[in-house]
Order: C-alpha cells, then sequence, then structure tokens
C-alpha cells in the first residue's frame, strides 16, 4: 500500500542523504521524495510517498525517522484531509494538424502549453496522482517525447472531517 | 598559548581551533582519549601536547577505538578517540559499528583535509560523513571554528543520553589551525532530539494488570538495563513479585547470576530453563533487550503464549521485531521505579516449581572425563581464581559463548563483549580501555587464538603502560565457531576455518616485553591460573584447549526454542 509520510527537518547538510540512506538500509521502497524550504529559516519539509506490505512497516518507517537528530517531526497524513499536489511537465509531439486536438485535452484538466516548437509541444499539468496518470494516458499516443515529475508534496487541510469518513479523503490507498 | 581548566569558561581570548577542541573536552569532563596521530590531526597533536588530558597512542585505529568501548562499557562514560583523515577514519569504521550496534557512547572526532580542498580527492581524503552516517547515531563535519564548543557539547549530550551510541565530528584542518574567539558555555540546539524517560502512567497500569493476571511472567533483562543503572531495581521488582529472570547475552551480570529467580541466559546457546522460560511464559516482560535474532531464533515459533511487555528507550525498538502488546517507551531504571510504586499480587509458584524442573533436569554441560584441557573447565577455573569479580572481555565465537555460558556475572558492568556487530579483535583492545578506566580492579581478556592475531599489536600499550591484564587466549587453532558451523551444517567440510600457521604466543609476549605462559593441561592451568591471574603485571596466557570441542546447547538457524539441540551429554 502507498503512505504519504510527511518530514520537518532541519535544513543541514546531509539532510536528504541521512534519510534516503536510512530508507535503503531499512529496504523501505521510495516512489517519491519532494523538499523544499518552508516559512521557517533553517527548516525544510520533505514528503514522501513510500510502498509498504504492511502498518507494521510504516510504523518503524516513521520511528526510524524520527529517531534522526535531525529530523524534527513525522506524520504519516494518508488517513487525513490532505491537499496533495504534484507538478508534471510532459514535451509531446505535434505537428500543426494535432496542436488544436491536443489543446482540446490540456483544457479541461485545466493544464496549459508552455513551450511551444515545430514539432512538439510542453504542457505543464498540476494535480493530484490520479490526475496527473490521467492526462498522461490521453497524451501517451501522441508520442511523449520527454515526461519530467516532481514528486507528490502534500500537508493537512485547514479543518479536518470526522474521522468516520476520512477514508473517502485519502488519495493513495 | 597554554590552555588550563581555570580558563575563562565564557569567552576566550583568540585561539586555535584544535585548543578550543581541547578545551571543550575538558570542559566535558573528558579524562582519556585514545587515538593515533597523521597528517589532517596534527593541530590537534599540537595541542594535546600541551594539555593535561591523558592520550593513549594505541598501535592501529582500531585498537583506539576498542578500547573507547571497554572503557565507555564499564565506566558509563563516553570513550572519546581521535584518528587521522582518510585510512585513520576507515580503520575506525569496525569499531564504530560494533560501538552502533551494542549502543555504546563514544565520541569520535577526525580529521579532514581543509575544507578548500575537500571534494578534489586530495591526499587521506575520505568521505568521512558518507561513510560514518548509517553507523553513527549523529554525525557532523565542522565548518565554522565559532561552532566547536557547541558541537563538542551536543556531541556529549547525544552520545551519552536516551539510547547511548557513537557520535563523530569531522575537523577539516584549516578549521583545527585557523584561530578564532570561542565562547565556551554554548547553548544546545536540538529541536530534533528529545528521548522520552519517563514511562506513561497508563502503560505502567495495563503492565502492572497484566503482572497481576499472568501465572508465568518472565523477565528478559538486556543492556537496556545496564545503560540505565537500574539493576538494583531490577534486582527488587523481580524479588518483590517472584518473577524468574533471564537475560540476553549484553544484559549478563544486570540480575545477580547467582540469585535463585535467575534461569541463566537465553538465546542460541542459552540455557534449556531460560528458553524455556520464553516459550511456555504468558507474560514476557523485555527491560532493554532489543530482540535480536541470536535471542528470538526462529520469530514464528518466538514465545507463542505470551503477551509481550517492552521496555525501551528508543521507540523504534519496540514492535520492530516482535509483536507488542504492552509498550512502555522510557529509560528502564525510570520504569521500574514506577513499577515498584505500584501494588500488585503474583503467585509465581507453580511455574518457578516448573523452571526449576528444567534447570534440575537440564543444566549446562560438557564431557568432564575426556583428555586435554576442556574450554569449559578453564573457564569455570578463571572465574574461580578471581573469585567471580574480574572484568571479563572477549571477542565473538565460541570462546564468547563458553564465557557467557561458565562466568556468571553477581555485578553489573564486568561483561565487555562484542554483541550485536559480533567483532572479531574486539576483546584484547576493550579490556585496554576497561584496565584504564578502573585500574585496581582485575581485567581478564578471554579470547580466541584466530580473534587475538587481528588486533595483537596492542601488545605494546600493554607494556608500555604496564597494565595488568591477563590475556587467555583459548587456543584450538581454528576459527572455532565457524568450524563448529561447518561441522554441523555442511558436513565437516572445514573449509579455512583450520589455522595452518600461527606464531609461537609465548616468544610473540616475550617479544613485546610481556610474561607468556602456555599451558597444555588442566593442572598446568590450575597452577598458573593460581599464581598469575590476580598478578599486578600483565600475563599472556596460551591455553592449547582440546579442538574439536562445540558449543551447546544451541537452537539451530530456523529453528524455534522449544527445539534445542545438544541439551544432554
Amino acid at each position: 500500500m502507498k503512505r504519504i509520510v510527511t518530514a520537518t527537518v532541519l535544513n543541514r547538510s546531509g539532510v536528504l542523504n541521512r534519510v534516503t540512506g536510512l530508507m535503503t538500509k531499512r529496504q523501505f521502497n521510495i516512489d517519491s521524495i519532494t523538499v523544499g524550504r518552508t516559512e521557517n529559516d533553517g527548516i525544510s519539509k520533505m514528503t514522501f510517498v513510500v510502498n509498504v506490505d504492511s502498518e507494521q512497516q510504516i510504523e518503524q518507517l516513521t520511528k526510524q525517522l524520527n529517531k534522526q537528530i535531525d529530523v524534527i517531526k513525522v506524520s504519516d497524513i494518508t488517513d487525513q484531509a490532505i491537499v496533495a499536489r504534484e507538478l508534471a511537465l510532459i514535451k509531446v509531439l505535434s505537428s500543426a494538424q494535432t496542436r488544436s486536438e491536443i489543446s482540446g485535452i490540456v483544457e479541461p484538466f485545466r493544464a496549459s502549453i508552455i513551450d511551444v516548437s515545430r514539432e512538439s509541444i510542453t504542457i505543464q499539468v498540476t494535480g493530484d496522482t490520479d490526475k496527473i496518470e490521467a492526462i498522461i494516458d490521453l497524451l501517451r499516443p501522441y508520442g511523449i517525447k520527454e515526461l519530467s515529475r516532481t514528486g507528490l508534496t502534500a500537508f493537512l487541510r485547514g479543518s479536518q472531517k470526522q474521522i468516520t469518513d476520512l477514508n473517502s479523503y485519502s488519495l493513495l490507498k | 598559548m597554554a590552555v588550563k581548566t581555570s580558563v575563562d569558561k565564557t569567552a576566550s581570548a583568540e585561539m586555535n581551533g584544535a585548543d578550543i577542541l581541547i578545551q571543550s573536552l575538558i570542559n566535558e569532563g573528558a579524562e582519556i582519549i585514545f587515538g593515533y596521530p597523521g597528517g589532517a590531526v596534527l593541530p590537534i597533536y599540537d595541542a594535546l601536547y600541551k594539555n593535561p588530558i591523558k592520550h593513549v597512542l594505541t598501535r592501529h585505529e582500531q585498537g583506539a577505538i576498542h578500547a573507547a568501548e571497554g572503557y565507555a562499557r564499564v565506566s558509563g562514560k563516553p570513550g572519546v578517540v581521535i584518528a587521522t583523515s582518510g585510512p585513520g577514519v576507515t580503520n575506525l569504521v569496525t569499531g564504530i559499528a560494533d560501538a552502533m550496534m551494542d549502543s555504546l557512547p563514544l565520541v569520535i572526532f577526525t580529521g579532514q583535509v581543509a575544507q578548500d580542498v575537500i571534494g578534489t580527492d586530495a591526499f587521506q581524503e575520505a568521505d568521512v560523513m558518507g561513510i560514518t552516517m548509517p553507523i553513527t547515531k549523529y554525525n557532523v563535519q565542522v565548518s565554522d571554528m565559532k561552532e566547536l564548543p557547541r558541537l563538542v557539547k551536543e556531541a556529549f549530550h547525544i552520545a551519552t543520553t536516551g539510547r547511548p551510541g557513537p557520535v563523530l565530528i569531522d575537523i577539516p584542518k584549516n578549521i583545527s589551525q585557523g584561530k578564532a574567539v570561542a565562547h565556551f558555555e554554548p547553548d544546545i540546539h536540538l529541536p530534533g532530539y528529545q528521548p522520552n524517560l519517563t514511562p506513561n502512567y497508563l502503560q505502567i497500569k495495563k503492565l502492572s494488570e497484566a503482572l497481576s493476571q499472568a501465572d508465568r511472567p518472565v523477565i528478559l533483562a538486556g543492556a537496556g538495563v545496564l545503560h540505565a543503572k537500574a539493576s538494583y531495581d531490577l534486582t527488587e521488582f523481580a524479588e518483590r513479585y517472584q518473577i524468574p529472570v533471564t537475560s540476553t547475552l549484553l544484559g549478563l551480570g544486570s540480575f545477580p547470576a547467582d540469585h535463585p529467580l535467575f534461569l541463566g541466559m537465553a538465546g542460541m546457546h542459552g540455557v534449556y530453563a531460560a528458553n524455556m522460560a520464553l516459550h511456555e511464559t504468558d507474560l514476557l516482560i523485555n527491560i532493554g533487550a532489543r530482540f535480536d535474532d541470536r535471542l528470538t531464533g526462529n520469530l514464528k515459533h518466538f514465545a507463542p503464549r505470551a503477551k509481550v511487555a517492552h521496555i525501551d528507550v528508543d521507540p523504534a525498538e519496540i514492535g520492530k521485531n516482535v509483536n507488542t502488546h504492552i509498550p512502555v517507551v522510557a529509560d528502564a531504571k525510570e520504569a521500574l521505579v514506577k513499577l515498584l510504586e505500584e501494588d500488585m499480587k503474583t503467585d509465581t509458584d507453580n511455574w518457578r516449581r516448573c523452571l526449576n524442573q528444567y534447570r534440575n533436569d537440564f543444566p549446562l554441560w560438557y564431557n568432564k572425563g575426556e583428555q586435554g584441557l576442556l574450554p569449559q573447565r578453564l573457564i569455570e577455573m578463571v572465574h574461580q581464581y578471581t573469585n567471580g569479580n574480574a572484568i571479563v572481555t572477549t571477542d565473538v565465537g565460541q570462546h564468547q559463548m563458553w564465557a557467557a555460558q561458565y562466568y556468571p556475572f553477581k555485578q553489573p558492568h564486568r561483561w565487555v563483549t562484542s554483541g550485536g556487530l559480533g567483532t572479531m579483535g574486539f576483546g584484547f583492545p576493550a579490556a585496554i580501555g576497561a584496565q584504564l578506566a578502573f585500574p585496581e580492579e582485575n581485567v581478564v581478556a578471554l579470547i580466541g587464538d584466530g580473534g587475538f592475531q587481528m588486533t595483537l599489536q596492542e601488545l605494546s600499550v600493554v607494556k608500555e603502560l604496564n597494565l595488568p591484564i591477563k590475556i587467555v587466549i583459548l587456543n584450538n587453532e581454528a576459527l572455532g565457531m565457524v568450524r563448529q558451523w561447518q561441522e554441523t551444517f555442511y558436513e565437516e567440510r572445514y573449509s579455512h576455518s583450520i589455522i595452518p600457521v600461527q606464531p609461537d604466543f609465548v616468544k610473540l609476549a616475550e617479544s613485546y616485553g610481556i610474561r607468556g605462559i602456555r599451558v597444555i593441561n588442566e593442572q598446568e592451568a590450575e597452577s598458573v591460573f593460581h599464581e598469575t591471574i590476580t598478578a599486578k603485571e600483565p600475563v599472556l596466557i596460551d591455553c592449547r584447549i582440546k579442538a574439536g570441542e562445540n558449543v551447546y546447547p544451541m537452537i539451530a538457524p530456523g529453528k524455534g526454542h522449544h527445539e534445542m539441540i545438544g541439551v544432554k551429554p
């Protein structure tokens, strides 16, 4: 099962290395990692999407992360009300004939075309993982030349729903 | 400038980085440094030249770090190590990993090439941060000289609190050489490190309720009891509720071995009664042990009827290997103190009677009538002639298991062994560290002929400091445990486990100026131990033990506690 884990860390040199090294050592399977600065100076936030076999494994992962001296806080937010987004850049083969057709796909996804050349166009799309997967599927028949994804970044919504209907808010399960 | 302990502790005049480092060490109460100089630590060694702090020059960096481990294990104080960049650090790696596995507090300072050449593959450069990251509790490279006092203070704090472990500080040469004004009362800034020592009251309540309901409770004592200095509390708790106690290899000494409630060591070569207690218990109270595979055997068969309570200061250990019903994240001592405040009623008479039966029916055994010097008997004699009061160090392997079985410890902090990592070459240098921590104590290094040849160069240190260590080599001219496994599991194909050539250990000792004696039978051993084992000088005793002797009883790999082999002659 996929789990979304966030970690607040001290922005010290080597901290990403510590965290990924730990995951390699303990044989955790990482789907994606994003890292960036936060509103606080010297503190960064990491979002991991990991693939685990059991509850026990994800518990062990969060505990091991928490044990790191440079890690301040770890949360498994999968089962909570969250906003989660990733960004993808997709370069698609396109001739003058197919360009308007592709525009027709881009629009309902609220994606945008950010570069046009003679043989290709580049599309930028933001959203949850399912949405990104969906647009990639639709664009594939035109021929994807290059694809680059940022990985998921996420945090909790401003207000949390009752525990009972949390499942419907879960993005990846 | 000369640095004295009386220096103004808040702000100094301009000092060089090395002097700042040494002053910080003095402020942390470091008494002794184990180390080896080299290019990148020349400024630090120059500062040591001018300073009152004691430095022990081992003959290999591995010797330095194992000595520091021995020192830390028996004294409870952090062992301090200095090594140079590149090969200096890579020679430390085994010891750092060993200390990490066995939770020993070390603070290690390594030299690094100057900041302007880091990353250029400079002479004696190695990626120390990368190499040691997974085997340290924390490591850091100094980037600003002014941070040195704070980093040293944080290193000692991290190494010694919570679950202890090794901390490494990498110091580029331009930092130890450069000059700065230092402030010696730094504030620690570790927002991500707040070990929880106090147990949750509800969990203590749950544990005491479970204990009241249990018919067959057993305590598994690990090294966590020793690190928390909770032996006395453990004894009181076990006695008050009449709970049988077993121990891990590293937990030996945390509960008096001669106590009627003590079952002996559990695990792969543990006592039958102890392993059966774990198999049949309905409440397993693990205090400061990490359910290592050598203890548990096959997890599928581990404590099948038990409710498991686990007290550990490291939350990541709880539930890691064994499903736990009552987790208690706390320091062993604080948890025991709180448990002793509870009021419970227990009745373990039948259970103890049953375990005593096991104990009487299946005691540890060896073939006493056999020819030659039996290793088990040898260790019994060492125990006898040291009155059971020695500090005993070992490597890993057969001799280690025999020592664990036949040298019962009545007191804590006398047993120094490489448990988790299982390091050959550990025992002898560790004995040096232990002897330096307690110069008046009787220190015996029980080691194999294989392991001794990995770090024997430290005989020089023993001679130089005239440390009255007794080096007892259990010499079977083989890598005994490897040989035993090849005999048992590989149809007697003794692939590279019989050592065809070895030095004359007696002459070797003599060449270092140390008295060497060879013993080949029980009578000789008896008179030699009688005469020398408590002598005030170092002695090496090469004991030619019966080759081919195996360690029993045993849980074969993949088996459970109830499937022990070799429980009877």
